[in-house]
């Protein structure tokens, strides 16, 4: 009984915030930038719909439709500008169901329908898209696509339920309370429980912008991040999962990570200059029971990293199938280019900790050295990563921090190749 | 993406993985001891779809999310289409033939039994006859199984692919034929081949890798096997 009038008006209160954005058209190109991006275009394309004329800056306001702040501000001025009178029974007229219909389904129309019309669609021609696969460098293609898929998906989905379960369960004050108060000697011990937070690179970067949050000197933070996805038991199993008859690589992954990340925490804290960092936004999970904080945090993590190993699925699958073997057999003879050219192509394939390994596995051509590159630096700097790291800290942060961990990373692991494998 | 999207996505890839796990259409993409972790995988997809509606339905409206989804999220209905729609094969001859023999020395040769025709796989054949001169092999009549591959000369080899974990690392093991081949072959048919060993040797035109011949005296068409893949090899 209640949820529908809820519901209602919510719509409505939605619509009136909207009418006063519109009245006041202060919003350009800022709160574009600021509000996320995700359904904009759909809620757009409604207002379109439902307003043929609407001022310019429109784009902006779905956001505050959708997200209904400050409603109670806005809702004083909505009768003299739209015509209708305050109250919301009268609101519910023959026009006003009409148009909450619209919004109802325009809401919905946004991304469920238009999944089922790609699905629909797909299926309808799939005679077409199947002949148009049939090429033997497409099937090629796809399989190592859905290979790497059907491979990393359960580590992946592993490694988001047991960083959930930490996230959720294990209060973000433990965390500080542990680490020593010297900001020198909390690096090497956040970098070491890197190896409790069992989970990709995706999910670390969170942690970390929760610890910052949380009164964590940045230095021990930003240690935890880099060795995080690097060193759990997850990714390190994966890693002798992955090179079978080279039990070093294990150890040698695990050393060079560590190395990397306590080096760059050290280096953040001597040179490192707290306005580069942006303070993270609040957790969106405050205020929410544990079981959906947990399935909050499982659904959100599988979405995000898994359409980012999608990506890299398809990098790797487009490497394997369409390169001539003979750009990376002539890369793979010089010691120092193979180095460079993993490195380089760790950033680029942005593949995930949990799954990296089983490439570079298949990198045969490359020197073990060089493939313990590829592990090092792809957990620790790619083009996600990046992303995700300009999103939590703030692009003046990711500009100097990325490039810095490249470097050291490679050199790092080129030594530690070197004396190990 | 909205939540009901979102969940209608993951049921989906995670009905995609059960379905792949409980048919062998999962040993074309990775080796059989996935398969627990794929089932798993499946079945939390699935949890977390009935998760998010359920808790959906109970949150109150003014709590709408502020965080919307990237457009990144779009992405995971390749792979359900892929495997839905096209479940692509088995890597076969195309990749076979762009990759050099991975051929590497054996621990040892066990002892094989001693009357009978002899069936070995693939990489065993190769092993024998490239590092053990085909000792235990000569005089036997030996059955093989394999895919064809031609390379660019036309010149036939038979071919089983092995893997480490998934396919983006599957590297072939390749035999060349001679004797009384067929006239016509198909890439990607999968043959029985009877035949004995013979010590002419050949490189792979990819790699150098060693190819050993193998004399054919008959050849059989015969269903792609239960797992496309050679798994023995390198344990």
């Amino acid at each position: 009984m209640g949820e529908p009038v809820v519901t209602a008006h919510d719509h409505v209160r939605g619509r009136f915030t909207w009418l006063t954005l519109i009245r006041n058209a202060p919003h350009k190109g800022e709160d574009c930038l600021t509000g996320t991006a995700g359904s904009r275009r759909e809620p757009t394309r409604l207002n379109a719909r439902t307003r043929p004329s609407v001022p310019k800056g429109r784009q902006c306001m779905p956001m505050r439709t959708t997200g209904g702040t400050g409603p109670v501000a806005t809702t004083k001025t909505v009768p003299r500008e739209s015509g209708e009178h305050g109250d919301i029974e009268a609101d519910r007229g023959q026009e006003g169901r009409e148009r909450q219909e619209d919004r109802d389904e325009g809401r919905h129309l946004n991304s469920a329908l238009l999944l089922t019309l790609l699905l629909v669609t797909a299926v309808m021609f799939q005679g077409p898209i199947r002949g148009a696969l049939a090429a033997p460098v497409m099937q090629s293609w796809m399989t190592v696509f859905v290979a790497v898929m059907v491979q990393a998906l359960p580590f992946l989905v592993l490694g988001v339920l047991l960083s959930a379960a930490i996230a959720v369960f294990v209060p973000p004050s433990f965390f500080a309370r542990a680490l020593p108060k010297r900001p020198v000697l909390a690096v090497p011990v956040a970098s070491a429980a890197g190896a409790v937070l069992p989970g990709c690179e995706c999910a670390s970067v969170p942690v970390a912008g929760a610890l910052v949050r949380r009164g964590v000197t940045p230095a021990a933070a930003l240690a935890f991040l880099l060795s995080a996805p690097a060193i759990n038991p997850i990714v390190l199993t994966a890693t002798a999962v992955a090179f079978p008859g080279n039990p070093e690589m294990v150890l040698a992954r695990f050393v060079a990570s560590l190395l990397v990340a306590c080096a760059m925490g050290w280096l953040w804290h001597r040179v490192g200059r707290t306005d580069w960092l942006r303070p993270p936004a609040r957790s969106s999970y405050e205020g929410q029971g544990k079981g959906a904080a947990f399935w909050g945090s499982v659904r959100h993590d599988v979405t995000h990293a898994g359409g980012f190993l999608v990506v890299g699925a398809m990098a790797a699958a487009t490497l394997k199938a369409v390169v001539p073997a003979d750009w990376l057999r002539a890369a793979a003879g010089h010691p120092v280019l193979s180095v460079l050219a993993l490195a380089v192509l760790a950033v680029l394939l942005s593949i995930c900790s949990e799954a990296d390994a089983f490439v570079a596995a298949s990198l045969t051509q490359f020197s073990l050295t060089a493939r313990l590159t590829f592990l090092v630096v792809g957990p620790m700097i790619d083009l996600k990563l990046f992303a995700m790291q300009a999103g939590t800290f703030g692009r003046a942060f990711a500009l100097r921090f990325a490039p810095a961990t490249f470097a050291l990373a490679v050199v790092v692991s080129a030594l530690t190749g070197t004396v190990l494998l | 993406m909205n939540r009901l999207a979102q969940s209608a996505l993951l049921f989906l890839l995670g009905a995609t993985l059960l379905h792949a796990g409980m048919t062998d259409l999962y040993l074309r993409y990775v080796k059989a001891g996935l398969r627990p972790l794929v089932l798993l995988a499946g079945v939390v997809l699935i949890a977390t779809a009935a998760a998010t509606l359920w808790y959906d339905r109970r949150r109150t409206s003014h709590d709408h999310d502020h965080h919307h989804e990237p457009r990144i999220t779009w992405l995971l209905t390749l792979p359900v289409l892929a495997l839905i729609l096209v479940a692509p094969p088995a890597l076969g001859s195309y990749s076979a033939a762009h990759t050099g023999t991975a051929l590497q020395k054996p621990f040892g040769f066990p002892d094989l039994p001693a009357d009978g025709p002899l069936r070995l796989g693939v990489a065993d054949y190769a092993g024998r006859a490239v590092y053990g001169d085909g000792r235990s092999l000569r005089d036997r009549e030996l059955k093989i199984t394999g895919f064809v591959t031609l390379d660019r000369a036309g010149s036939p080899y038979l071919v089983r692919m092995g893997l480490n974990c998934c396919a983006a690392d599957a590297q072939p093991v390749k035999i060349a034929l001679t004797g009384n081949v067929p006239p016509v072959l198909s890439p990607d048919t999968w043959l029985e081949i009877t035949g004995r060993y013979t010590p002419r040797r050949t490189k792979d035109p990819v790699n150098d890798g060693p190819i050993p011949y193998l004399e054919v005296t008959r050849a059989k068409p015969v269903p792609t096997p239960h797992d496309p893949y050679d798994e023995t090899w390198n344990t």
